[in-house]
């Protein structure tokens, strides 16, 4: 027996509305489920293109700690990315599929992982900025509506809490270090702060469909909102550690008790998401290779388990 | 030589071995060939790592783990040569891994019994992680060398070349011969059998043929290595060489 | 509106392959069920096993683990949730509270 779209639809709202997690096999409008893919796709996109930039200094870590260190951080964005594939996966559509759409530079990823790692500093400006960021946005999305993203979510976001400190905690060494560290570190904040502001997505007066999605709780909290508390949260961070931002119009706004920052360079940010960023080119061709490079390994695998099957080897 | 010389030595040639090792392995983290077991290589990355920590730690005489790590020259490192030794394809990486886990089980179930305290105690910790290491690269070996046509001949290929460097796993010099007679370090004659009998007898399973020529690369004792060894370490050493007294 | 659900799906006509997808249980604490924390692909049983230690157990999260091929899951579906779980609802002689029993009596 059919119910009709309508009824569903209400259905569907008031659920939501009660805090009821949707599930997978649930009914749920279209459009719900197309964005989900969207935003799940992308954010697994992210985890994994984002393993790149850092994945850059493991070898060359300065000390057995924080190589350690570095290479467990790395490691959990795999899981992350992981975890998203696999979420996704239960609205029907396959990490094959997904992947391809990612290779052959459909699907997009956070515009972040474009810029490069040019410095040691580089690793602490992205654990404190970039996974900084990328937190009050998943703490947020935690409480989403979908079930299996707002689960991965909440896994995601427990191991997300050392990412951050292990980033500001190399920003300390090298601020409280040398006099060519403190440069370091100074030159990694100027060239990370813009970026990761943009990474919070347009202004809200430019995204589209934020009314429903926000009905839906699939977003959860308008762009600028996070964008706003994460620079509240952070410019006292700096502060501490006699780093400047690269902001000469920012202050605290007297009325609201928040931070204003000047404008926001939105063109360089749209360039990037066209492609355009300093390694939109060598971070794709790189998970693409890892891919093909992949495929016999792949192939391998499935055939020797094809063979047991038929031997009925069940040992290893 | 002084027996605190020779366990120096001794320790040395653990730490440096798991070290490289690691630093090879730290080089697929987001290359894998699939998201698992990216995330599986990084994990026996980072168990080696903690070995080469815990060892260089209590080999110290005087000098810190990083210091140890990060300002000794090519020729003073005494990792096995196998270990250095590039990373190639998958399956040239397993390989590598499987030789190597093999020769670090029948080493660290060994050094349990040894009359170093703490070397026999961090020898259980370890060994916990290397069963589960081998256990990791044995089921790839069985599924690459009886795979496909493909992964049969990629694997095969990785046995020839680094058949040669298997040796080197149980050359001695004279700290080795020392540790043995102060019941410290572990019999390498011992261990040459049963590594033998075990690697011979999972690369019969996985169809994979051990070359006939019995030429075996020898040195890394001296700290003669492979010319890959001197690059890694430029990579891996860089930055405290280039700013001295940086604390990071 | 139907839904075709189908989590093996491959939507691609060159075959390649990032092997099935498991489902991974998970038993935190000794006396407690496993239960389901997420899921990863593996090429065979052992592999999603390893994997699954290596993905899921990391920071101690686990005593025991079951990996269970997803394909071999047959859940109930929403549709069902009427006609199976409702007819529960008036069975109230199936709880204990649903008997009186007289003050001062104890161990009931
Ligand atoms: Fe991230
Ligand atoms: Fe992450
Ligand atoms: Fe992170």
């Amino acid at each position: 027996m059919q119910k009709d779209e309508k009824v569903l639809l209400e259905e569907f709202q008031s659920k939501i509305d009660k805090g009821v997690k949707i599930e997978p096999k649930d009914w749920m409008p279209l459009k719900y489920r197309n964005q989900l893919i969207r935003m799940m796709s992308q954010h697994a996109h992210s985890e994994i293109v984002g393993m790149l930039p850092e994945g850059n200094w493991i070898t060359r870590a300065p000390s057995l700690r924080r190589k350690a260190i570095l290479l467990a951080k790395v490691q959990d964005e795999a899981g992350h990315g992981m975890y998203l594939y696999s979420a996704a996966e239960t609205l029907g559509i396959d990490r094959t599929t997904l992947l391809e759409q990612l290779h052959s530079g459909k699907a997009k990823y956070s515009s972040i992982f474009n810029y490069p790692t040019l410095t040691w500093a580089d690793i602490g400006a992205i654990g404190w900025l970039v996974d900084g960021a990328a937190i009050m946005n998943q703490t947020a999305l935690a409480k989403g509506s979908y079930g299996p993203y707002s689960r991965a979510m909440v896994r995601i976001c427990k191991e997300e809490s050392f990412h951050n400190r292990q980033g500001y905690e190399i920003m300390c060494s090298l601020a409280f270090g040398s006099q060519e560290q403190k440069q370091m570190a100074q030159d990694a904040l100027n060239r990370w702060w813009w970026p990761a502001i943009m990474m919070l997505g347009p202004s809200d007066d430019n995204s589209p469909n934020t009314e429903e999605l926000m009905r839906w709780r699939v977003k959860m909290e308008s762009n600028d909102a996070i964008r706003e508390r994460f620079i509240d949260r952070t410019v006292p961070q700096a502060d501490y550690i006699g780093l400047s931002i690269p902001d000469p119009e920012l202050k605290i706004d007297e009325a609201t008790g928040h931070y204003k920052h000047g404008p926001i360079n939105w063109e360089e940010f749209f360039n990037v998401i066209k492609g355009n960023g300093p390694c939109n080119k060598s971070r794709l061709k790189t998970r693409v290779d890892a891919d093909r490079n992949g495929k016999w390994v792949r192939e391998a695998a499935e055939a020797y388990a094809a063979k047991r099957v038929i031997r009925d080897d069940t040992d290893f | 030589m002084e027996t605190d010389q020779a366990l120096f030595n001794y320790l040395l040639r653990l730490a440096d071995s798991s070290l490289i090792l690691s630093q090879r392995l730290a080089e697929w983290c987001g290359h894998g060939p699939i998201l698992e077991e990216d995330i599986a290589l990084t994990n026996v990355s980072l168990d080696l790592l903690g070995h080469a920590t815990a060892l260089l730690t209590y080999a110290g005489k005087g000098k810190s783990a990083d210091d140890l790590a990060f300002l000794r020259s090519e020729r003073e490192y005494r990792n096995i040569l196998l270990a250095e030794q590039p990373n190639g394809d998958f399956a040239c990486t397993m390989l590598r891994q499987f030789l190597t886990d093999s020769w670090h089980y029948y080493l660290y179930a060994s050094l349990q019994k040894s009359k170093d305290e703490t070397l026999a105690a961090i020898s259980v910790k370890f060994l916990k992680e290397i069963t589960y290491h081998l256990r990791h690269s044995s089921g790839w070996v069985l599924r690459l060398g009886d795979g496909t046509a493909e992964s049969h001949l990629r694997i095969q290929n990785a046995l020839d070349e680094l058949w040669s460097f298997t040796g080197d796993l149980f050359d001695s010099d004279s700290a080795d011969e020392l540790m043995l007679a102060a019941g410290i370090g572990a019999d390498l004659n011992e261990i040459r059998k049963q590594w033998t009998a075990h690697v011979s007898e999972l690369l019969n399973k996985a169809t994979l043929k051990i070359p006939e020529s019995s030429f075996m690369q020898k040195g890394s004792l001296q700290g003669r290595h492979t010319e890959y060894l001197g690059y890694l370490l430029a990579e891996m050493q860089y930055l405290p060489r280039t700013y001295r007294d940086a604390k990071w | 509106m139907i839904l075709i659900f189908n989590k093996g799906m491959n939507t691609n006509m060159e075959k390649d392959t990032q092997w099935p997808l498991w489902e991974i249980f998970i038993q935190a604490n000794p006396g407690i069920p496993h239960k389901h924390v997420g899921s990863l692909h593996a090429a065979d049983a052992e592999m999603a096993l390893q994997n699954a230690r290596d993905v899921y157990t990391r920071r101690n999260e686990g005593i025991s683990i079951w990996v269970v091929e997803a394909r071999f899951i047959k859940a109930s579906s929403p549709e069902d949730a009427g006609s199976f779980f409702e007819p529960a609802n008036d069975k109230v002689y199936r709880h204990p509270t649903f008997y009186k029993v007289p003050d001062g009596v104890k161990y009931l």
